[in-house]
This record gives C-alpha cells, structure tokens and sequence, in this order.
C-alpha cells in the first residue's frame, strides 16, 4: 500500500501539472437529467482530462452514479429518464442523434458495482465485446486480444489455465477484475467504473486499485466511489456531487485538504452522508 | 356418534388450549423472559396431547368395533355364510337394512336376532369409544397442566410435532405415487406374464410389434393374435403428434416470452399475459372440438387444394391444435425465467455495446435455458400425456406413418379406447390399458430425467 500512495503522491503532481494544459477528453455542459418529473441532476459542468482517474465522491443519491451513466447512455435502457444539456469524448457530442449508441459504448467501457460476468466462460467473457464489434479476424486475433485483457486486468496467471471454466465460478475479486478485462478487450478510450470495489473484500479492492492505477497510464477512467480514502487513493482529481449539483471538482489533494466549499468540507470530515 | 365425538373433540382441544395458556400466562411475574415457552406454545402443547390420542382412538376404534359387531352378527348364520364373500355380503346388507329399520318384508328370526346383537355391540362399542376418548382427552388436560412450569419446554415438544406432521403429509404424496406405480406395474405385469389370460403377447411382441389391434384378440378364432398388441404404432402417433405440437408451440411460445419480457411495453404486458394464460385454462375438450369440427376441415380443405390426399383426422390437426394448447406453459414459464435473469447482465452487456437483439440471443437466453429447457420438457410431457384432443382430433387407427397427413392414433387414446365401457378384467385386452400406462408413464419419465440433467449441467450461478 505505501508504494501506491507515493506512486500516486507523484501521479497528482503530474495530473496537476497536465490538468490545465491538455484538452479534456469528456467534456460536460449544463447537463440535466429527469427521472419522470424528478430532476436528479442539475446543471453538471465537468471536463475529464485524459490518462488519469477522476473520481466522483458524494452522499447516497447525489447523482453521481447517474451522471457516469449519461457518459456511456446507459441512462437510454430507463424509459422515463430524460437528459438535456451537453457532454462530449474529444469534442464529439455523445448526444447526437446520428451517433450510434452502440459504437459509442465501444469507446466507452464500464464496470459495475457489482461483478457480473455472463454465465459464459472466462475467455467468451472477454472475447465477447471484441467479437460483436468485430475487432478480430482469426481465432489467434482473440487469443491474442483475450490474454492482454487479462494480462492488463492482472488475471491472465490465475486463469490461463482455466480460461473454459465458468466466468461465474471464480471470487468476487477474480469476476470484478474478469469485468475489467471484459471492458478493456475492446480498447476504449474511456472506461467507467461504478463503485467497482463495494462489493469485495479489503485485499480484493487492493488489487482492483493497484490495476486502476496501472490502467490510467493508456485509459481515461472516471470512478464513482463512496469510500473517500479510495478517491484519495486512486484518483488525480475529485469531483463532489450533492443533492443533485456538483458542488466542487478539482485536484484530489486540494479538495481533501483545501475544500472551498462548506459542503464539502462538511462531507470529507464526516459531518453527513 | 362421529359428529357427537368431533363436536366433544374440539370442545375438549379448545378447553385444554386456554386452560393451560391461562396456566401458564399466571406463571409470568413481571416479564415473559423467566419462562421458557410463551403461553401460547403451552397451550398448543395441551391442545396436541388431547387431539391426538382422541384421533387414535378414534381411528382405531370404529374400524375394529364395525369388525367385532359384524362377526358377532354373522354368528347367528352358519359357517358357509361367513366364508362365501357373496353371501357374506348380502347377509350384512340385510342385517345393516334391518337395524336401520329399511328392511322390506319379513326377516326371519336368525336375521332379527342378528340385528339386535349388532345394533347393541355397535351401541356399546361407541360408547366404549366415546368414554375412552373423553377419558383420555381428560387425562391428558390433567397431566399437560401439571407440566406447565417456568423450565417445560412447551415449544419444541410442540415443534416437533408440528415436523411430524409435514413428515406425514409428504409421506403421503410420496406413498400414493409409489402406490400407483405399484399398481401400475401388477396389471402390467400380469399382462406379460399371468399364465390363465389368453391371447397375452410377450414383451417383445408388445414393444417391437408393428400392428396394433386389440379388438381381434376379443375372438380366438379371429385374427392372428400374436400381432395384435404390436406398440410401436401408438409409439410413433403419440411421437408424431407431440412433435408437431412442440414445433408450433416452441417458436411461438418462446418468441412470444422474449416479446413480452423484453420489448412489449408494461401497458401491453399487463394485458397480454393474463389473456394468453387464458388459453393455459381452455378445457382441452373443447380445444378437442375445435381440433375436430375446425382445424381439420380446414386442412383437408387446404390439403385439397394443393391436390393433398389428407385424412379428415389428422395427426396434423390434433399436434396443431395440441401445440395451441401447451403455447402458454412455454410462453409464461419462459417469460419468468427470463424475467429473472438479472438486470446487472443485461447492463453488462449493453454497456460492451451490445444491442439489444445481441443482448438478449447472446447473455439472456444462454442465462435462461435450464428454465427454458425445463418448461419444454414440461410442455411435452402435457403433451404427450394429453387425451381429449387426440381422441377428436387424431382418430383410433394404429397406422405406423410418419405422415402428418394420415390419421393416427396415441398411447393415451388407446388407453380410454381400451377402458370405456364394460370391463372385465381377466382379459388381456383390458389389461393392456396399464401396459401401455406404464410405458407411458417410463417415456414422460425419461423425459423428466433428460430436462433434469440439462437444468444441472446447464445451470448458471448469478447472483
């Protein structure tokens, strides 16, 4: 653990010094989102910048889960929900109608809270994105895709002898890491992680974060967490969402020591949520 | 005198309830925590101790008493009336006749001595029973209430009581399937093998023959009764007609189930699966009329248009309407299972960019099929043990064909054939109804073993 918090004591240096100098790679501008009449998120304005992890931090309810899920569309499987406003991946509006959801959820992965690799086996888990977007030709293309994807989800040693046995038979850590791997076979730009570690135990969750560290060298990756010490851990920059607003964003290590808003300053001491 | 007991009975179990939960309920000073049962379980306990011994007795009781009081009755006659079950018979008809006063004309004297023996020994056997079952029912309250203490375990004593009970209860379904099995399995076997049945095939006559004709073993002297009770026939009709029926209903039935659960909107769900389980509640007799006066003519209809030679009842008709009638175990049972694959794989897979057609072909249906399979399995098992429709629809002649064109005719029809009507049972054409019932029964059974094993091997953990 202590290399990983003076890997990332350096990482925020650097994330502080490319934040302002690069282009965001997903941009957000006044989005709103409406559950029926229920407005759940209001007027959210955010740039991401490339090759580091942002993460969104907050009470139960906030919104954040909801507003990673605009970046992907997944929000369009909810029948009631509506979202206004604009986001972009590299100055591309994701919202445009002649935009194909589906080539967008290809440059865009996401990982949930909960592991749920399908009832396949461990290598038609992770050759099942590249084969429905067609990224392989031949079968030693996949084998080749599959072992990097799991070589990068650190998983390929503890399965490659294994790879036809059921995705849904291994430990929580090795199905979450297994869904990474699922998410990165198709080599997105960005990748969304919903609270990936809620529903494992202490030294799973050191793994997965050890990998999200590893993985922000090539990937944009946006983290939803409820743990502060994991945004503190993982991320370069932090975003806190309440009540539906993002409250504040900025580095993580100015807002866990220099909060300027009341809020939340409130929230990291644990005043609320 | 059993309305009289049972009345007595719950009088008796209400008494011993509250009294004891009145004793108990007086040893809580202060807080329930001393005692170690609530009042309640002390109460059930007594209850129990008075309800079963009374059932026993009972139980017991009256069938011993109706025993006693009819040997005593018969003693009036001579030894022969005892032993002949005939006779027997008919003297205790006119002794019960006599005592219940509905005798007609004039009773000779052993008669009416017989009659007021048995109408005594019944009275005092019921009293007997009636003071028993009190008696009992009032020692039981005694000592129950000299059990109720702060430290009587009331509630497991009760508990386990209650466990012998769902023991019984399922004792009792189990014993009943394997009693049926049993008597199945007697007949059939009395089929193959009793020595004094005449014209009975052998086993292999019956399983590998190609002719079916029972009606000509009736008359030895007519027919070659050898081939008569060949099986194979009714083999392939009842396989042909159920295998018309699962390519109707399967399509149907599954493509309807992915519809409703995953593309019709809550609106039209809400309304269309109620309507198609209406379908599950048709009598299959009327579909059988519908399969008969309907779907056939119309078939011949078509079949003569396109110059088809179609037999006006069909194997055609009878699967499809048949396939009609098993659309709704398929559709709701698959649309449940469906349902129940969780959302979490269906997120997962659209967020790998998966349409929802890929969706649901490559992560919903792979994480659906043991159900899937399983209510295919249930569907033809319906359908290979269904009567009403075949009966109307699919005809009596045993043609070995494979065209779904020409009439056939199924196990199940063969069956009732076989059993309508006036039977006598030391012929081996009676008896070949429970051979056929027993290989229809080892067929569905097989059936339930193949849709067992590929729910196991097939079964998927997600959660």
């Amino acid at each position: 653990m202590h290399t990983l918090v003076d890997k990332h004591a350096d990482a925020v240096v650097h994330a502080n010094l490319a934040a302002g100098l690069s282009t965001p790679k997903v941009s957000a501008k006044d989005v709103n989102v409406y559950y029926g009449e229920k407005r759940a998120l209001m007027d959210v304005s955010v740039d991401i910048p490339d090759r580091g992890v942002m993460s969104f931090i907050g009470p139960s309810g906030c919104g954040k889960s909801t507003f990673l899920r605009c970046i992907n569309r997944m929000n369009d499987t909810i029948p009631i929900c509506r979202v206004t406003g604009k986001i972009t991946i590299d100055n591309q509006d994701i919202y445009d109608p002649k935009l194909d959801v589906v080539q967008l959820r290809a440059r865009v992965g996401m990982v949930f809270q909960k592991p749920n690799p399908f009832p396949k086996s461990i290598y038609e888990n992770v050759a099942y994105g590249p084969r429905i977007h067609g990224l392989s030709h031949s079968k030693a293309d996949l084998d080749e895709i599959v072992q990097s994807s799991l070589e990068k989800a650190g998983l390929w040693k503890e399965v490659k002898d294994r790879l036809n046995e059921s995705g849904t038979g291994m430990s929580g850590g090795q199905q979450q890491r297994l869904c990474i791997a699922r998410a990165i076979a198709v080599n997105p730009e960005v990748i969304l992680m919903d609270e990936p570690c809620s529903a494992l135990d202490p030294i799973a969750t050191a793994r997965i974060e050890e990998l999200i560290d590893e993985l922000r060298k090539n990937f944009c990756i946006i983290i939803v967490t409820h743990s502060m010490q994991q945004a503190a851990r993982v991320s370069q920059r932090t975003a806190f969402f309440h009540l539906g607003t993002l409250v504040e964003e900025g580095p993580t290590t100015e807002i866990f020591t220099n909060p300027k808003d009341k809020r939340t300053q409130d929230y990291i001491t644990g005043r609320f949520g | 005198m059993s309305g009289y007991y049972f009345v007595t009975m719950a009088v008796l179990v209400l008494i011993a309830f509250l009294v004891s939960r009145a004793q108990a309920g007086r040893l809580i000073k202060g807080g329930v925590g001393q005692l170690h049962s609530l009042p309640n379980y002390h109460g059930l306990f007594a209850a129990s101790a008075v309800f079963v011994p009374m059932l026993l007795i009972y139980v017991v009781g009256v069938p011993l008493l109706e025993k006693f009081a009819q040997a005593q009755a018969l003693s009036f006659f001579g030894a022969e009336t005892a032993s002949d079950a005939l006779h027997r018979g008919a003297t205790l008809r006119d002794i019960h006749n006599l005592v219940a006063g509905q005798y007609s004309g004039t009773p000779s004297d052993s008669l009416v001595e017989a009659a007021r023996s048995m109408k005594s020994t019944l009275w005092w056997g019921n009293a007997l029973i009636f003071g028993g079952g009190v008696l009992a029912a009032l020692v039981a309250i005694g000592l129950s209430l000299g059990r109720v203490s702060v430290a009587f375990r009331a509630r497991n004593h009760f508990e386990r009581l209650v466990v012998l009970v769902l023991m019984l209860c399922a004792a009792v379904a189990v014993l009943t399937t394997i009693g049926i099995v049993f008597s199945v399995l007697y007949e059939t076997i009395r089929f193959f093998f009793d020595p004094s049945l005449k014209g009975r095939p052998t086993v292999t006559e019956f399983l590998f023959g190609t002719e079916w004709n029972p009606q000509a073993a009736m008359r030895a002297d007519q027919g070659d009764i050898k081939t008569a009770y060949g099986f194979i026939p009714l083999l392939t009709g009842t396989l042909l007609i159920t295998l018309i029926a699962i390519l109707v209903a399967g399509p149907l039935g599954l493509f309807s189930a992915v519809y409703l659960s995953e593309y019709a909107t809550a609106r039209f769900r809400a309304w269309a699966k109620p309507i198609l389980e209406i379908l599950a509640g048709i009598p299959t007799v009327v579909l059988g009329f519908f399969a008969a006066l309907t779907v056939a003519p119309l078939i011949r209809g078509w079949g003569a248009y396109f110059g088809l030679d179609v037999a006006s009842e069909s194997a055609l008709a009878a699967g499809l309407v048949m396939g009609m009638m098993i659309i709704p175990f398929i559709s709701s049972l698959s649309d449940d299972v469906i349902n129940a694959v969780p959302q979490s794989l269906r997120d997962g897979a659209y967020a790998m960019g998966a349409t929802k057609s890929e969706t649901i072909k490559q992560v919903v249906l792979p994480a659906a099929l043991p159900g899937i399979v399983s209510a295919f399995m249930l569907a033809i098992s319906r359908a290979i043990g269904e009567t009403m429709i075949v009966v109307m629809a699919a005809g009596l002649a045993a043609n070995l064909t494979f065209n779904p064109l020409e009439a056939v005719t199924t196990i199940t029809v063969q069956i009732k054939t076989i059993l309508v009507g006036d039977q006598e049972f030391d012929s081996a054409k009676t008896l070949a109804a429970f051979a056929l019932g027993f290989v229809l029964f080892f067929v569905t059974l097989v059936f339930n073993i193949i849709a067992l094993t590929i729910v196991r091997r097939y079964r998927e953990e997600y959660d």
